[in-house]
């Protein structure tokens, strides 16, 4: 089982890193969808042989959301809005790898530090749940497009709920649940604002709010 | 207890509901039904004599659903549920006028909401659900009070609130976080006293935080901006109810600091002396009735102020007789005020509804065209000022006479609070009595001023009920005062903790006389008036004009305006009110356009809180760069904090 973990993990930290070096739109909403299946699938490999039915049932849920609801209303937002492929990054794409790199360095320091308790996954979910906080954090800081950024957020998300699910039943239900609401209301919320800021303005560069200030 | 939470849950589904069905009745249902069942707990809690409580597990870290229904919280308890009840019924009249313009579910959804906070707040005995009711509580009114939020004024009265309400929240949440780390819990019971110095720190921050919320001056501000602004029902419950919620948080907090040092007792006879002072004479300079009105809160507050300070002293320097009547009497008008306020809040709000202004110098003759209404203000108008046989002369009384006894004591401090607390508590008896014939003269005697005045109607029931039952809660409260003594024993006897009965039956003889001498008065009034009827019996009746001062064509202008009856008291004060008057002479012997305008700019806002924001605003300009409107670099602060804690914490 475990041997199906860890390769899970590696399949993760390496999405990572194709997020941050996708020069395409299609191809970041199609590596997000891989991670939200992956994800998905996660806690039933570590937990096939209980066959926890609450577990399955939040696996499945969050499966199906990641790995298919959002990317196609992403999808659709991508179609609709009709902007231009390209990710337009503020920091290019080869430093942003690099950068990675450091993130996950950063992310396996984080990991051994912290205290061990009694983990419910393989430790090594950890950096790699470390390593996808940062990389959303980073998609939403360094990318231009307002979906790229909803992406980030994303990204963001299944770091924090590979995190969770690393934590087993530390983590209640119920902030589970809240966290995938969470998205889902912002998925939505930045769809319609998408939208509208698109048909404003006639671009989705989130460079230009600024004039919005205050 | 299972009536209290039956009682919050229909409050709260009301709330919902009006909100989700959109129908206002449905609130309505809710926030009579709520209060009127919850209202069996403080009763049942008063019957037993002992408290009641419920704790269940919160999710929450440091948090637990813990309510208990004590006698301190019982007795400001049962205030809050009986005025929402018949703010509400009040309320669904009022707000007749503003259907279709406005969204008056959501006016019933905050009013439910409001009522169900407060309620937690009074009985929550847990540190961060207590915080949790005092936020909501704070922000469910300033929803409503931003109820005309296309007035650019009541906008900003609305800042002003949330701001100042915030500032109060902050210095709150450092108390109750220091006092959990103190203990290790942030249950009430879990708090113990810390040392003299850490208490004496604790005492000013929770003076501080709940002084804002009560309107402790110079802390008042926010409270006539936002309470006149508000519909009239929710100022009444604002002004009668929610502003003495601070009362009870201060006298919580001192509950579980216990007795402190003497500067404890002389900082809110000072505070409540000043707030007196003040609220009385800015009461004076006002046009706008319900600013009049909201003035005259933060003098009510302050007198309640002087009451508990001398009571502090008095448990401090073991002084048991000073102790209780001081305690006493703070809380009696806590009671009182809450009934005759709300009372003149809701008939000033029925002038308004009515003629739908609430400068006086607008009104006038309205005691002819609504006089039931004028009836019931005059009523709380005289509760107001302590006029006997009505209830705010029974609290006042208590405290004066705690502090003539105070006066023959043989410790000088307590000479020196008497002397101050009464000579203060004249004044502003003196002050409040002069605002007061001021208001009910300006609005109601005389002739009409404006239009809308003179074809005004009686108001119907749904209003004049829930005003009728307060004008007789206030006569009851006066005529009956020493049958009060067993819910008031057992509320001073936690807070000043001694056996406080004795002291209290002392005064018993007193208040007995009192009622005497009110009865006495009301008989007197029903027979002159029987008298009168009889006189009349059979004779014709005719109108008149009032008063016409000999002249052929008088004209409604001819007569006393708000401000010049003000205005010899105002020149009297304006070294401290800082009142100012703009006068153009008329320099011919025909009559020409001439003008005079006065203003009294509240001080506390123009000297104090004006300079410190405009220091603070220039100063804090400089760290305007942070703030450049590029969402990315947000999103960068927000990781880099993030990894600066893991690094502090972990590294």
């Amino acid at each position: 089982m475990s041997s199906w973990i860890e390769l899970a993990v590696l399949f993760l930290i390496l999405s990572n890193f194709a997020l941050l070096g996708a020069s395409r739109v299609t191809t970041l909403i199609q590596v997000a969808a891989g991670q939200g299946i992956l994800l998905g699938l996660l806690p039933l490999l570590a937990h096939a042989k209980q066959g926890n039915l609450r577990l399955i049932a939040v696996a499945l849920i969050a499966g199906l959301l990641k790995g298919v609801i959002f990317p196609v209303m992403l999808g659709r937002a991508l179609r609709e809005a009709n902007i231009r492929r390209e990710v337009e990054p503020f920091v290019g794409y080869s430093l942003s790898l690099i950068l990675g790199v450091f993130a996950l360095a950063c992310s396996f320091w984080i990991a051994s530090r912290l205290p061990a308790t009694a983990l419910f996954l393989s430790r090594k979910a950890l950096p790699a749940a470390f390593s996808t906080i940062l990389t959303g954090f980073f998609m939403i800081v360094a990318r231009r497009k307002a979906l790229t950024q909803v992406l980030g957020y994303l990204v963001l998300e299944n770091g924090i709920y590979l995190f969770s699910i690393s934590l087993g039943q530390k983590i209640p239900f119920a902030v589970e649940l809240g966290v995938l609401l969470d998205v889902f209301v912002a998925v939505f919320v930045m769809g319609i604002a998408m939208f509208h800021i698109n048909r404003e303005f006639d671009h989705l560069d989130v460079g230009q709010l600024s004039a919005l200030k205050d | 207890m299972n009536f209290f939470l039956a009682g919050l849950c229909i409050l709260i589904t009301g709330g919902l509901m009006a909100w989700l069905l959109r129908r206002e009745s449905v609130g309505l249902i809710g926030a009579i039904m709520g209060p009127l069942m919850a209202l069996l707990a403080p009763i049942q809690a008063w019957r037993h004599g002992k408290a009641l409580s419920i704790s269940m597990p919160w999710n929450v870290p440091y948090g637990s659903f813990f309510l208990e229904i004590d006698a301190l919280s019982a007795f400001f308890l049962a205030p809050i549920l009986a005025i929402s009840a018949l703010g509400a019924l009040y309320g669904f009249e009022y707000l007749i006028p503003y259907r279709n313009k406005r969204n008056l579910r959501s006016v019933w959804f905050f009013y439910n909401i409001l009522v169900a906070s407060m309620m937690i707040v009074v009985t929550a005995k847990n540190g961060i659900l207590f915080l949790t009711a005092w936020e909501t509580m704070a922000l469910a009114s300033f929803f409503l009070v931003i109820f005309e939020a296309e007035r650019p004024e009541t906008l900003n009265a609305g800042w002003s609130y949330l701001i100042a309400s915030h500032m109060g929240t902050a210095c709150l949440l450092v108390l109750f976080i220091w006092l959990g780390r103190l203990n290790g819990t942030l249950d009430f019971n879990g708090f113990g006293v810390a040392g003299a110095r850490e208490a004496g720190f604790m005492f000013l921050l929770a003076v501080l935080g709940f002084g804002i919320k009560a309107g402790f001056f110079p802390l008042h501000v926010w409270l006539p901006e936002a309470h006149p602004a508000a519909p009239s029902h929710v100022s009444a419950l604002m002004s009668g109810v929610m502003v003495k919620t601070g009362i009870y948080g201060l006298l919580q907090v001192y509950l579980l600091l216990g007795p402190g040092p003497a500067w404890w007792g002389w900082l809110l006879i000072s505070i409540g002396a000043l707030s007196g002072l003040f609220g009385a004479l800015f009461a004076l300079a006002q046009h706008d009735l319900k600013r009049l009105l909201a003035y005259s809160s933060v003098e009510n507050i302050g007198i309640i102020a002087l009451g508990l300070g001398l009571g502090m002293l008095g448990r401090t320097l073991n002084d048991p007789f000073l102790a209780t009547l001081g305690f006493c009497g703070g809380l009696l008008h806590v009671l009182n005020h809450g009934l005759f306020k709300s009372l003149l809040f809701l008939s000033a709000g029925a002038v308004v509804h009515v003629t739908g202004t609430r400068d006086m110098e607008r009104l006038g003759g309205l005691i002819k065209r609504i006089p039931w209404t004028a009836a019931l203000f005059l009523l709380g108008a005289m509760a107001i000022s302590g006029l006997p046989p009505l209830n705010g002369f029974v609290s006042e009384f208590l405290i004066l006479l705690g502090a003539f006894r105070g006066i023959s004591s043989l410790s000088p401090q307590v000479v020196a609070a008497s002397a101050t607390s009464i000579a203060s508590l004249a004044l502003i008896g003196g002050l409040a009595i002069a605002c007061f014939i001021r208001a009910f003269g300006v609005s109601f005697l005389g002739e009409p001023r404006a239009k809308r005045a003179q074809g005004a109607h009686e108001v119907r029931w749904p209003m004049l009920f829930p005003m009728v039952v307060l004008a007789a809660g206030c006569l009851m409260v006066g005529i009956g005062s020493p049958w009060l003594d067993r819910p008031l024993t057992l509320v001073v006897a936690a807070i000043s903790g001694q056996q406080s009965g004795q002291f209290l039956a002392d005064s018993i003889p007193s208040l007995l006389s009192l009622t005497m001498l009110g009865t006495g008065f009301l008989v007197l009034v029903a027979l002159l008036a029987g008298f009168r009827i009889w006189l009349l019996h059979g004779r014709p009746v005719e109108e008149a004009l009032t008063w016409d001062c000999g002249y052929a064509r008088p004209s409604s202008r001819m007569q006393y305006t708000a401000s010049s009856f003000a205005q010899p008291l105002m020149n009297f004060f304006a070294a401290i009110t800082g009142s100012t008057t703009r006068f153009k002479p008329l320099d011919r012997f025909y009559p020409v356009a001439a003008e005079f305008t006065t203003a009294t700019p509240d001080i506390a806002r123009t000297r104090l809180f004006d300079p410190v924001f405009r220091k603070v605003r220039h100063a804090l300009m400089k760290l305007r760069w942070i703030q450049h409107g590029h969402p990315q670099l947000y999103v960068l602060y927000i990781a880099i904090t993030l990894l600066t804690l893991f690094l502090w914490k972990l590294g």
